[in-house]
């Protein structure tokens, strides 16, 4: 197969998967909502409501494009575009299941191109505030960016403690060293502080409650996103809830192990018929499982927090930020490089 | 093998760009689309739109713009020495010491911020 054509097939894949999961997603939040709010939540279209976002979705279609004459035509149009394109782009490192086979490419830069990726969030954010020419949408996009750079920080310098100990920027391998010491071998025990600025910053990555301020509804009329209008917003929220799934699955890859866990095959010595599970395709299914699995874990904390935590101030935010995660995600890298090397610790 | 990666970096955004597209083609073919002045404006509670939106910003984003490109790019600094990190044997020491000279003096640029009320929100 030539390297043009592979490409497009593994495109169209991850596409699908966003836009399938980004349905799922917006159904799913609005359930989760509900239980919490004690609601019934959606429950008209289809059996419990399942195919409600299928048919917002093609209301949004239907919808007229609206762009505001006082618009940079150029900008409006293409913010979009960059928030989608970013949103597929981060999964072309994610592991889905073992091997070469298992991910879209095994960039060797895994996590610096998931860093770069996500940063041209906000390069869509900024552009589509700034290109609607609109008060409320200028002051959301210029919190966002401001909020997104100021725990990007937080967030990277958070992985280098993950990053020193798996000695690779490639997801694959930092799942398969993690694995090495069983579940103990997960950086969710061997990096916890890493991992607590890692959800804590990435929910403000995700500009997702309790740090949704350049959306707060009450205050700016949903940010920057203020004049987009029926399919151009659809792929804004497409964009948002693939980035949600985005980081989960980085999440799940990065602290818990990713697509590794036990499948039938583990078994086979008791019932030798279940070897079988140890070859072909079983291997894949039961990697996939395990990744969606944890990462829909992650999905619904995050979903928890966003339903149960009140919104913070910006100079809460801000704090938070620069006076907390940043020194302690710097001690993080001084106290992992003093226990892994001084000590001895975390020896496989 | 290389080259099939940023293959697919330049196809996968090639197709989420179409997506966007395709789909606002579809939007247009199917959608109405009668504008008018009203329609157009931009959204202000109702109100007539006063003056334009596209207006100087506050020094403090630029601020803190400058802070964050400082400690984005020391943190690409330190990703090939985290890298490296198993592999220094008997130099481990001495680059860990390295590195924790770097970690002082990216302190100090924090605590230096910090005190001159950069990192204020007003």
């Amino acid at each position: 197969m030539s390297p043009i054509v592979a490409s497009i097939i593994k495109g169209t894949v991850a596409l699908l998967w966003v836009v399938l999961n980004a349905l799922f997603l917006v159904w799913f939040e609005r359930k989760v909502a509900a239980w919490i709010q004690n609601r019934m939540g959606p429950m008209r279209v289809g059996r419990w409501g399942w195919a409600q976002t299928i048919a917002d979705g093609i209301k949004c279609l239907m919808k007229e494009d609206i762009i505001p004459l006082a618009a940079d035509k150029p900008l409006f149009v293409i913010a979009p575009m960059v928030s989608v394109a970013s949103a597929v782009l981060i999964w072309i490192v994610i592991p889905f299941g073992p091997g070469k086979s298992g991910v879209f490419s095994d960039l060797p830069i895994g996590i610096i191109f998931i860093a770069a990726v996500t940063s041209l969030s906000v390069v869509a954010v900024f552009m589509s505030g700034w290109g609607s020419n609109n008060k409320y949408a200028l002051f959301g996009a210029m919190r966002g960016a401001a909020q997104m750079i100021s725990y990007e920080v937080a967030l990277v310098m958070s992985i280098l403690g993950v990053v020193m100990l798996a000695g690779s920027l490639s997801l694959q391998d930092i799942i398969t060293r993690q694995t090495e010491a069983g579940i103990l071998g997960w950086y969710l025990f061997r990096q916890p502080i890493a991992f607590i600025i890692y959800v804590i910053a990435a929910l403000a990555e995700l500009n997702r409650a309790p740090f949704d301020l350049m959306e707060a509804e009450s205050e700016l009329v949903s940010g920057y996103h203020t004049e987009y209008s029926g399919l151009r917003w659809l792929l804004f929220m497409l964009a948002e809830y693939g980035h949600m799934l985005a980081w989960s699955a980085i999440a799940a890859s990065l602290f818990m192990g990713g697509w590794t866990g036990p499948g039938l095959g583990a078994l086979a010595g008791r019932i030798p018929a279940f070897d079988l599970f140890n070859y072909g395709i079983w291997p894949y299914l039961t990697g996939f499982f395990w990744f969606a699995f944890k990462t829909y874990l992650f999905i619904f904390l995050a979903m928890w927090l966003r339903w149960t935590l009140p919104r913070v101030r910006i100079d809460q935010l801000m704090d938070l930020g620069w006076k907390f995660l940043l020194p302690v995600s710097l001690v993080n890298i001084a106290a992992t490089a003093v226990l892994a090397n001084v000590w001895g610790w975390y020896a496989k | 093998m290389a080259s099939q990666s940023y293959i697919d970096v330049g196809m996968f955004a090639v197709i989420a760009i179409g997506f966007v597209v395709v789909s606002m083609w579809l939007n247009r073919v199917v959608a109405p689309f009668h504008p008018d002045r009203a329609k157009l404006e931009s959204y202000e509670c109702g109100e007539d739109p006063l003056m334009d939106a596209q207006i100087n910003f506050h020094i403090r984003y630029y601020v803190f713009a400058l802070t964050f490109f400082v400690f984005d790019v020391e943190a690409i600094f330190m990703y090939p020495w985290a890298v490296n990190f198993r592999n220094f044997g008997s130099n481990a020491l001495f680059v860990i010491v390295e590195m924790f000279v770097f970690l002082v003096i990216l302190a100090l640029g924090l605590a230096y911020a910090w005190r001159k009320k950069v990192l204020q929100w007003v």
